[in-house]
């Protein structure tokens, strides 16, 4: 369990953030440019000192006012990639991650050959960090933080000075780190597509407070995400398990709840798969709807109607199955001029028609999402 | 050095090692002050700057005889360092040194302020976070990122050190062979009826000397740049 409780002020900035993120898992925090996220970070690192309150990891405490303890940030032993990746340009690739290693506090933990390997550095070892791409530059952070032993990891928008194809580049060794190395991960984003394809807890971030956390599951039906992503953006996360492929069709079939999906993925049986149902490419029909295009259906029961505004929101429970325990919510935009033909309101029965469904990233058996 | 006169490659040889004496007192001396400049706000901020510019305002014999005051033979320091180590500056190479190194000592922390100053501490945060300590963090990094600075800081410290003449002459006096460098040296023979043919020669090698020492430290400057990929 990684427990931030802090309160800093900086100027007329006020910083008051509590969380508490299980470990191991990727802790998210999301929220707009200025928010705190770095601040924040840099309070976990110990590079910047809180003016109150508490910071423990695990059973060690980092930071406590009321005892006086403070772990300096050199003893933390919290690796830090930074947004400019901060590499050393007197040393070489090599250089730096030897820097690293040679400052670790145990032995063992993840060898530097496959740090290595596992993020592909073998090519870039003898070049300096003004021949590097800024892709290459934060792959290289990541490897000098890995090397240290970390028994927590901090990515402050390691993406954010990348292009899209260089984005593309970087995340999938994101993703490895996630699903191989069981370290704890923070990591700071503005953009909602990375924490979605990454995080497991989300803590929502809005002018130096945390308006909202919980499993990305949850978080991804708060409304108060929805005012920071968009109409458009707003949608389910559900994290499914891959069951086998449909012999016909060729697709993936991916148990949600008490339903299946089919989906266009490649992932072996047994995996989690994580799928976003956009609230705009969802209908909801109060019969089972037949004669229709639309392969995927979803039953379900009306957990709430919300004013969004020109629409309405419906969230439906699409897991209630033969125990009756409740199951993943899904959500749908409709007219309202439907809310009132469908009379649609809480503890109805409905079918919700999946226009399309957008896989937002696989993780293989050793990790599970929340 | 055979083109030399016997007089010409002491007072060279002897210019040199004074140089050198001096740029090894003044580096850790000058690295100490800038760091302490740029980096801590403390009582006596100002004062401290202003001392270590002083050199650079006042005529170089006032220096000269502010040395000597202290560390002459009944001066306060000079006296200590007599009895507690055997140490006699006054009149000596060592003295020579000195007087440079304080004639010279504004040019080297400048130059090492300015670098100082364009390091990004960020990559010092980074360093921490990698677990470098205070000692560590500015042995790895801070100091080879300042390199360009303390070497132009060094070699610039080191041509004036070749050059400087009136604090020299106030603190340690005109002794051949021990404190007569090559802009004494050629004060000397100017002095001396008929001596002018002596005094271009030395003229023209301290002439040479500076602009070697110039084209060193382009050179050298150049190639810690592209070092750091700047």
């Amino acid at each position: 369990m990684l427990s931030v409780c802090i309160t800093k002020q900086r100027g007329a900035f006020h910083l008051d953030v509590r969380f508490d993120s299980p470990t191991p898992g990727v802790v998210a925090l999301f929220g707009p440019s200025g928010c705190g996220k770095t601040t924040t970070v840099n309070i976990l690192a110990g590079l910047l000192r809180p003016d109150r309150g508490r910071l423990s990891l695990d059973d060690t405490v980092l930071y406590d006012a009321d005892s006086r303890i403070e772990v300096p940030a050199e003893k933390r032993r919290i690796g830090y990639v930074f947004q400019d990746a901060r590499l050393f340009p007197h040393l070489n690739v090599a250089g730096n991650l030897r820097f690293a290693e040679r400052r670790a506090a145990r032995a063992g933990g993840i060898g530097f050959d496959h740090v290595v390997g596992m993020l592909n550095l073998q090519p870039l070892m003898t070049r300096r960090v003004h021949q590097l791409s800024g892709g290459e530059r934060q792959r290289a952070a990541i490897g000098r933080a890995l090397l240290t032993q970390p028994r927590l990891l901090l990515l402050d928008e390691p993406l954010a000075s990348l292009d899209r194809d260089r984005r593309e580049e970087v995340l999938p060794y994101l993703e490895t780190l996630r699903d191989e190395l069981a370290i704890p991960m923070v990591y700071v984003s503005h953009r909602f597509d990375e924490v979605l394809r990454l995080a497991t807890h989300i803590v929502l971030m809005r002018s130096g407070g945390v308006a909202a956390q919980g499993g990305i599951g949850t978080i991804s039906l708060d409304r108060r995400l929805r005012a920071m992503i968009g109409p458009d953006a707003v949608g389910a996360v559900v994290d499914g398990t891959v069951i086998g492929r449909e012999p016909s069709s060729g697709l993936l079939r991916v148990r949600i709840g008490a339903g299946e999906l089919q989906v266009n993925a490649a992932s072996p049986p047994g995996t989690t798969l994580r799928v976003q149902l956009l609230a705009r490419d969802i209908i909801v029909a109060t019969q089972k709807p037949q004669f229709l295009s639309v392969r995927n259906q979803l039953q379900g029961i009306v957990t709430a109607v919300e004013d969004d505004g020109a629409a309405d929101l419906i969230s439906i429970d699409v897991g209630t199955d033969a125990e009756g325990g409740r199951g993943p919510s899904i959500l749908a935009r409709i007219t309202k001029a439907a809310t009132r033909e469908l009379a649609l309101a809480p503890t109805k029965p409905v079918w919700a028609l999946v226009k399309s469904v957008a896989v937002r990233g696989v993780t293989s058996g050793g990790y599970r999402h929340e | 050095m055979i083109w030399l006169s016997p007089e010409e490659s002491e007072a060279l040889g002897l210019s040199l090692s004074v140089a050198i004496r001096s740029v090894a007192i003044s580096v850790p001396a000058a690295v100490g002050v800038a760091w302490l400049l740029t980096r801590r706000r403390f009582l006596g901020h100002t004062l401290l700057d202003a001392m270590v510019h002083l050199p650079l305002v006042l005529p170089p014999v006032a220096v000269g005889y502010a040395l000597l005051l202290l560390f002459g033979a009944r001066g306060p320091l000079g006296a200590w360092l007599k009895s507690a180590f055997g140490i006699q500056l006054i009149f000596t190479r060592n003295g020579a040194a000195l007087a440079t190194a304080v004639m010279s000592f504004p040019l080297m922390v400048r130059a090492i302020r300015i670098s100082l100053e364009s390091i990004d501490r960020g990559l010092e945060d980074a360093a921490r976070t990698l677990g470098a300590g205070a000692i560590d963090r500015f042995a790895t990094v801070t100091v080879p990122l300042m390199l360009p600075g303390l070497l132009a800081g060094a070699i610039t410290a080191f041509s004036a050190a070749l050059g400087e003449f009136g604090a020299v002459i106030t603190f340690v006096s005109n002794i051949p062979g021990e404190t007569r460098t090559l802009p004494l040296a050629l004060y000397s023979a100017l002095q001396e009826p008929g001596a002018e043919h002596a005094a271009a020669r030395l003229a023209v090698l301290s002439v040479t000397l500076g602009l070697a020492g110039l084209l060193v430290s382009e050179w050298f400057a150049r190639r810690v740049r592209r070092m750091l990929g700047r």
